[in-house]
């Protein structure tokens, strides 16, 4: 928040914001606008500069000083901050609503109350006034089993007690089911999933688990303790990461065919004719890779790498040979 | 405050640089039209506001104003702009001091953890910032808003469409669009105009909802699925959002197709297929070629979507019942045996 075009909301802002709290510490003003103290204390220095025309000592915004801290003696009639625009007020209020419906936030242990969030709306909405309609609109829709929803609760519950859980994980990607204690540390909602942040013991990493692959867990006795490097998760990439030991495949996927350049993270390479898509593909696991491929049949060419091809068509071939013996097994 | 005297009324040197000189102008400017009744001629203001007298021309100095008020316009100040009486020569500017400022706001310790969370919800070049000065905002109107609390769960929302910007963009200056939209299944590739009246994220992913010109008719289309540059055109708000829909229900409700629950009956290899089991229950057991196997069943709320992930599992799982099931999985073993070469079913 330091270029030059963030300098002047935050220097309208600055003013209102002192005389609200007289006497803050310029450091702790600093941290509330995201920007270093020095930053803050040359805003303050410019607005000492600024005032009404005639700029005489009784003309000019004047700031009083005191050890470490800062106080506005005279604001020039910059007593308020200048009211939220259109797209301020929509990103803040469709961030709101869409809070309501996410599981855990509302309800659940260490949940935000769904009746605090509708407040908080009612208020910034009479507060922004005439803003137009906002033009966007999020619903996280999250689905959330039975199962899941008694997952997520003890999961919270251990979150807002600082417990580590023992828990029984399905991994999709091996087609496993595995016991692992974990040190959780926050449940996130990204695209529609809740997942479950942790540091896995097992894996001597963090780790994000879907809550609708856990399929038992237990809050423990022992204290979470995630390791001080456990670092957060940065989801704004989105959550797979590619890595150099992943292997890419060359598919052309027909129309039917063509979610799975939507559902997974892709490059689109070519389109063909009649609707149909080739894409390059990265993938941890041949074995998943593997059930996902099988699974669309015919509406999938593999490429490349030229043993996955044949991979496929013959554990196929054996399927289908199997699934003759049921045909004839009493 | 080393850098600051410590008392008013000594001389505040004024040697700075220009981007100082700007943001110091501005704020000269908005003190001054916030001040006034009147409306303020450019001349007048040049004359009084501190930092115009430094324009070398006039040339100089109406560019150097321009700029000023376009910058002011774009954070959202109401310049107001108009003529005193009816005689005078020129028009002015003055700032309506009820429009400038935010309303009155107190809220609560619990309503401002719910702000500070939903602040955190957007990963977004377009909004992230919004929420940020939202926040700033509410901040300076004396809200105490702790971003520091953890919370313990955190919805993300992201927009990386690159059709998203654009979108929003027409969808705030009520502006038509025009894009190329590749439909999957049946296959087709067509421009679409459309009248634009919000983006939606549902379940992660977005979508631009509005009247479709071509169709005549309310459509939404998914963001993923647009192809190339979308095209915003003609004026400023012709469209023209009905106020009775609901875009959140309006893309909700579309292409959700009802729960058709089944049970299945399937032969799964013992110690096999644990995404299959993990739904299941044994109900016995049995040895197909020679292989030992358990007999599962499970409720499946959309089969015709399960033949795909019960296919995947290949020898290790084979249906049973239901027979259209059974045979759905079959040609697609078939299709996956051929070498994906066999067009479908």
């Amino acid at each position: 928040m330091s270029s030059s075009q963030d300098r002047l909301p935050r220097l309208l802002a600055l003013v209102p914001y002192l005389i609200a709290r007289p006497g803050i510490r310029v450091d702790e003003a600093a941290a509330d606008f995201g920007v270093p103290a020095r930053q803050l204390r040359k805003d303050l220095e410019l607005l000492w500069m600024c005032g009404l025309p005639g700029y005489g000592p009784g003309d000019l915004i004047d700031l009083s000083f005191e050890g470490d801290t800062v106080s506005v003696s005279f604001d020039a009639g910059m007593s308020r901050p200048l009211r939220l625009t259109g797209t301020e007020a929509s990103a803040l209020l469709v961030a709101l609503r869409a809070l309501l419906d996410a599981p855990g936030v509302a309800d659940g242990p260490g949940a935000a109350d769904a009746d605090a969030v509708r407040r908080a709306v009612a208020k910034i909405e009479a507060a922004a006034g005439q803003a137009r309609p906002a033009g966007v609109a999020v619903g996280l829709g999250v689905r959330e089993g039975e199962t899941t929803a008694r997952s997520r609760r003890v999961v919270q519950g251990a979150l807002t007690d600082g417990r580590a859980l023992r828990m029984t994980y399905y991994t999709a990607s091996k087609d496993q089911v595995t016991e692992r204690t974990v040190d959780p540390m926050r449940l996130l909602i990204v695209e529609g999933r809740s997942y479950l942040e942790a540091w896995c013991r097992r894996a001597e990493a963090v780790r994000l688990f879907r809550l609708d692959r856990i399929d038992d867990v237990t809050e423990l006795a022992e204290p979470a303790a995630p390791p001080p490097y456990a670092e957060q998760t940065d989801t704004t990439a989105g959550l797979f990461r590619e890595r150099p030991d992943h292997e890419v495949a060359q598919l052309v996927l027909a129309p039917d065919a063509r979610w799975i350049s939507e559902y997974y993270p892709v490059e689109r390479v070519t389109e063909l004719d009649d609707g149909r898509l080739r894409i390059r593909m990265r993938y941890a696991d041949h074995s998943w890779m593997v059930r996902l491929l099988l699974g669309l049949g015919g509406d999938v060419v593999v490429e490349q790498p030229r043993s996955l091809a044949a991979g496929l068509r013959e554990r196929a071939r054996r399927a289908l040979e199997r699934a003759g013996q049921l045909a004839v097994t009493p | 405050m080393g850098e600051l005297p410590a008392t008013p009324g000594t001389s505040r040197a004024r040697v700075r640089n220009v981007s100082v000189a700007r943001a110091e102008r501005l704020v000269n400017l908005v003190l001054c039209l916030l001040s006034t009744r009147q409306y303020l001629p450019a001349e007048r203001i040049r004359a009084i506001v501190a930092g115009y007298a430094d324009a070398p021309s006039d040339e100089a100095f109406f560019r150097m104003f321009e700029r000023d008020k376009t910058e002011l316009r774009d954070l959202g100040i109401p310049l107001e702009f108009g003529r005193n009486r009816a005689v005078d020569a020129d028009d002015g500017y003055r700032i309506a001091r009820r429009d400038y400022e935010l309303g009155d706001i107190d809220l609560r310790p619990d309503e401002a953890a719910a702000v500070a969370l939903a602040v955190r919800l957007w990963d977004s070049p377009e909004l992230t910032g919004a929420a940020a000065g939202a926040l700033l905002k509410l901040r300076a109107a004396g809200v105490d808003v702790d971003q520091g609390v953890p919370s313990v769960v955190e919805p993300k929302v992201r927009t990386t469409e690159p059709a998203f910007g654009p979108l929003l963009a027409a969808v705030q200056s009520g502006r038509a669009v025009r894009f190329d939209y590749r439909r999957p299944s049946p296959a087709e590739l067509r421009t679409r105009t459309l009248e634009p009246w919000g983006v939606v994220s549902w379940r992660g992913r977005w979508y631009v909802v509005g009247h479709d010109r071509d169709r005549d008719a309310p459509r939404c289309f998914r963001l993923t699925r647009i192809v190339g540059e979308v095209t915003a055109f003609g004026p400023n708000g012709v469209v023209e959002r009905p106020t009775d829909v609901d875009l959140l229900d309006f893309v909700s409700h579309s292409g959700d197709s009802p729960p058709d629950t089944t049970t299945v009956r399937l032969w799964v290899a013992k110690r096999r297929a644990a995404g299959l089991r993990r739904h299941a229950t044994v109900v016995g057991e049995q040895t197909i070629d020679d292989t030992e196997g358990d007999l599962l069943e499970l409720d499946l709320d959309h089969p015709d979507s399960a033949a795909g992930w019960i296919a995947g599992y290949g020898e290790d799982a084979l249906v049973i019942e239901p027979e259209i099931l059974r045979k759905t999985v079959h040609e697609r073993l078939l299709a996956a045996a051929a070498g994906g070469s066999g067009e479908g079913t």
